[in-house]
């Protein structure tokens, strides 16, 4: 087993009064595929969004490549190499598909930007994603349909050379084929050596495509374990309930392997 | 691999990846995408443009004074303080965001401008020394509150306004207007971190502001009293001067050959690279028609148009570069450059462009800034069209007028939408409306409900092609 390329340790956050993540350990594993799994509310998209930088933790430690690093916006985290593709999507719709995949990174010289690299860029990732169904890279991103826009979601995480993937629920919106397409992709990154982050409710797709699987439970996690360990009814188990047999929060020790 | 979404439609389909992106589109097609865009709600500024040609036809019809060549210079000096201050506004605009006092932060500008003119430099005998003091204090607070943002050159700018009352330099036109500039920054310091440092909503900031600089201006100049201005050569002829004949065609080859070689740099090299871009005859036609309207445009304004034959009364009037250069490199800044593209972003889904590692506190405050400023390039050219700066200075319909010409330009309020051309083409529409009705005798009352209609007009059509746009 690899070393961790992302690791947190006892992360805590509060907002408010509500206490939403709790001792939160967890790690990343380069060319390995992570399912975050927990029932709604259970807090992944909380700790995906702290990991982003998109939140403060409130107490914790972040160890990327073995060191301690301090993440206080989503700027930090890309130059980690941390590309996130949000629940919500996260997308300008007033901008078009190019823009919104450079956002925030626009290439350009002397103040100026370079339109034609980032419009060429943008096609060549969008053509290794086998994206069939956006008509035109300068299409605005508000007269896409729900996968297009999920897509271009993805395909603006990969265009960097990045080192960890979190991909919140990539797969919620879209259609079989496109669907097929995302695993296919999460895998493919993974393979490349990519430490990949997958949140997903389908447990199909997390048995298909997860090297391990980690549940939350309200906040807590409840288990992390290699996929090939645990069966279907467990990890359901844990997700509702928090624990299943020896495995689960009752009984941290036999959580962690 | 063929996709299932449904989304796609039929003929769509058949468009492997991005066929239509490499290939450059014959007139036909362009054409008919054009059509395609205006009947899925995506108007830009054709309403405005509509309407403009409406009302210039319907007022040619109706007076005889109204396309003489005189009116029409006339028309763009009466028009280009409203069209400055809703080019500044468009950034605020952008935003979601709205500025009620940029008219009245305007106005204390022109304020201080003609103050530092007519009291000889001597800003704290103009103002008394309670009131230079205070006027000192705030601008610190602006310099700090530009430099906890890192707006550096809102800092600088501010500071220049801090340096120029205190040397008490003597009058000198180009000072003065340097000085105005620099209060209009500072005070847009002010209001930016006031929204997006402490978090108040620019409505209430502004409006708020609006009472404020109101009655500041009326404490600088005095009930009744007036700063005359208009003897000052450079200071008078900003909005009544024009180019002479040469200059006036030296602008022509500069504008029109600029715009040219721009225009066409950009679309050969975009098809030299292989990525979409318009027919190339339709590109040689727009800049044909471009540079031909331009042509005939300097020609009438280089013939005399003195109403009596004792006078000479020719060329350009010296707004029409000021609202281009403006107009350029405000263009240039939000298509072309980082920051305008995040201004976009932040106005589209501000926590989307947050998420994207944009600095949207900073972008907030900057265009809150950049309005504030711009409005003061709007109240030298105002002041000097009037020659004197009144207590009523910048209040009045002044921020109404400029909102309305963004919106009727086809700004969104909502945010996210909209282009300087806007203001310039909304501020004609409203310049006309009160040239024309006044050319026709009709009191002011008349001309207020006119241009509420017109504006009531604009924002129905947006509105009505918004509903389109989404239920389409
Ligand atoms: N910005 C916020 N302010 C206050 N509470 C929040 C905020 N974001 C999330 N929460 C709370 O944190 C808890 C965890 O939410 P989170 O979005 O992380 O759940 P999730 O596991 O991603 O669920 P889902 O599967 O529905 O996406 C919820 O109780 C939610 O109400
Ligand atoms: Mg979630």
């Amino acid at each position: 087993m690899s070393e961790p390329i992302l690791e947190l340790r006892g992360i805590n956050k509060s907002f408010g009064p509500v206490h939403v993540l709790h001792d939160i350990d967890f790690s990343v594993r380069p060319g390995e595929v992570t399912a975050l799994v927990g029932d709604n509310g259970a807090g992944k998209s909380t700790l995906v969004k702290c990991i982003a930088g998109i939140h403060g933790t409130d107490s914790g430690e972040v160890l990327f490549e073995d060191q301690p690093v301090n993440i206080h916006g989503p700027r930090d985290a890309a130059a980690l190499g941390i590309e996130v593709v949000y629940q919500d999507l996260a997308l300008c719709d007033n901008l078009d598909i190019v823009q919104n995949m450079f956002l925030g990174r626009e290439r350009g010289k002397a103040g100026l930007l370079d339109e034609a690299d980032m419009e060429q860029a943008a096609r060549k990732t969008l053509a290794s994603l086998s994206v069939r169904t956006v008509k035109s890279v300068r299409t605005p991103v508000s007269s896409l349909s729900g996968g297009q826009r999920q897509t271009v979601a993805i395909a603006k995480s990969v265009l960097w050379d990045s080192k960890v993937v979190l991909l919140d629920e990539p797969t919620a919106a879209l259609g079989v084929a496109q669907t097929r397409q995302v695993l296919d992709l999460v895998r493919r990154l993974a393979e490349q050596g990519l430490g990949v982050v997958l949140i997903s409710h389908n447990m199909n797709d997390v048995f298909e495509v997860a090297d391990r699987i980690a549940c939350l439970y309200l906040g807590r996690l409840a288990a992390e374990l290699p996929a090939k360990d645990v069966t279907h009814g467990q990890v359901v188990e844990l997700i509702t309930a928090g624990r299943s047999g020896d495995l689960g929060i009752a009984r941290p020790e036999a959580a962690t392997i | 691999m063929t996709d299932t979404n449904e989304k796609a439609a039929p003929q769509e389909g058949a468009i492997s990846d991005f066929g239509i992106d490499t290939t450059s589109r014959s007139t036909t097609e362009a054409l008919k995408d054009y059509v395609a865009k205006v009947r899925g709600g995506d108007l830009g500024s054709l309403p405005a443009l509509l309407g403009l040609l409406v009302l210039v036809l319907f007022f040619a019809t109706q007076s005889d004074a109204f396309l003489t060549l005189a009116n029409v210079a006339n028309l763009f000096q009466q028009g280009a303080g409203i069209v400055i201050i809703a080019m500044g506004l468009v950034f605020v605009l952008l935003l979601g965001e709205i500025d009620l006092s940029a008219g009245t932060a305007s106005g204390v500008a022109a304020s201080m401008m003609a103050l530092h003119y007519v009291r000889g430099g001597n800003m704290m005998l103009g103002m008394g020394d309670t009131v230079f003091y205070i006027f000192l204090v705030v601008i610190a607070l602006a310099i700090v509150a530009a430099v906890l943002m890192r707006i550096w050159a809102g800092a600088v700018l501010a500071a220049g306004a801090a340096a120029i009352m205190l040397l008490g330099v003597p009058p000198n036109a180009w000072v003065e207007m340097l000085l105005a500039v620099c209060i209009g920054c500072a005070i847009g310091c002010l209001t930016g971190f006031l929204v997006s440092r402490v978090g108040i909503p620019s409505f209430v900031v502004t409006l708020a502001l609006f009472l404020m600089w109101g009655g500041v201006i009326l404490k600088l100049i005095g009930q009744g009293g007036t700063l005359p201005i208009r003897n000052d050569e450079v200071l008078f002829k900003v909005a009544n001067g024009n180019l002479s004949t040469s200059l006036s065609w030296a602008l022509f080859i500069v504008a029109a050959g600029g715009y040219t070689a721009v225009v066409l740099s950009r679309h050969f090299s975009r098809l030299r690279k292989g990525l979409v871009a318009q027919p190339t005859s339709l590109v040689l036609i727009k800049v044909a028609a471009v540079v031909v309207l331009a042509a005939a445009g300097t020609y009438l304004l280089t013939l005399n148009r003195a109403p009596n034959p004792t006078i000479v009364i020719e060329g350009v009037p010296y707004v029409v570069p000021i609202v281009l250069v403006l107009l350029t490199v405000g263009t240039t800044v939000l298509d072309r450059t980082k920051y305008g593209r995040h201004v976009y972003a932040v106005g589209g889904n501000a926590e989307a462009a947050r998420r994207a590692g944009v600095n949207v506190p900073k972008i907030r405050m900057s265009v809150f800034v950049i309005c504030s400023t711009v409005a003061a390039v709007g109240s030298i050219v105002l002041a000097s069209k009037v020659g004197s700066v009144a207590p009523s200075s910048g209040g009045g319909n002044t921020l109404l007028f400029a909102v309305g010409a963004a919106v009727i330009g086809g700004t969104s309020l909502f945010g996210g939408k909209g282009r300087l051309r806007d203001a310039v083409i909304g501020g004609a529409v409203i310049a006309i409306i009160e040239n024309g009705l006044g050319l026709l005798k009709q009191e002011a009352a008349v001309v207020s409900i006119v241009t509420g209609l017109v504006l009531l007009l604009a924002a129905s059509v947006d509105a009505l092609s918004r509903k389109r746009a989404a239920v389409s």
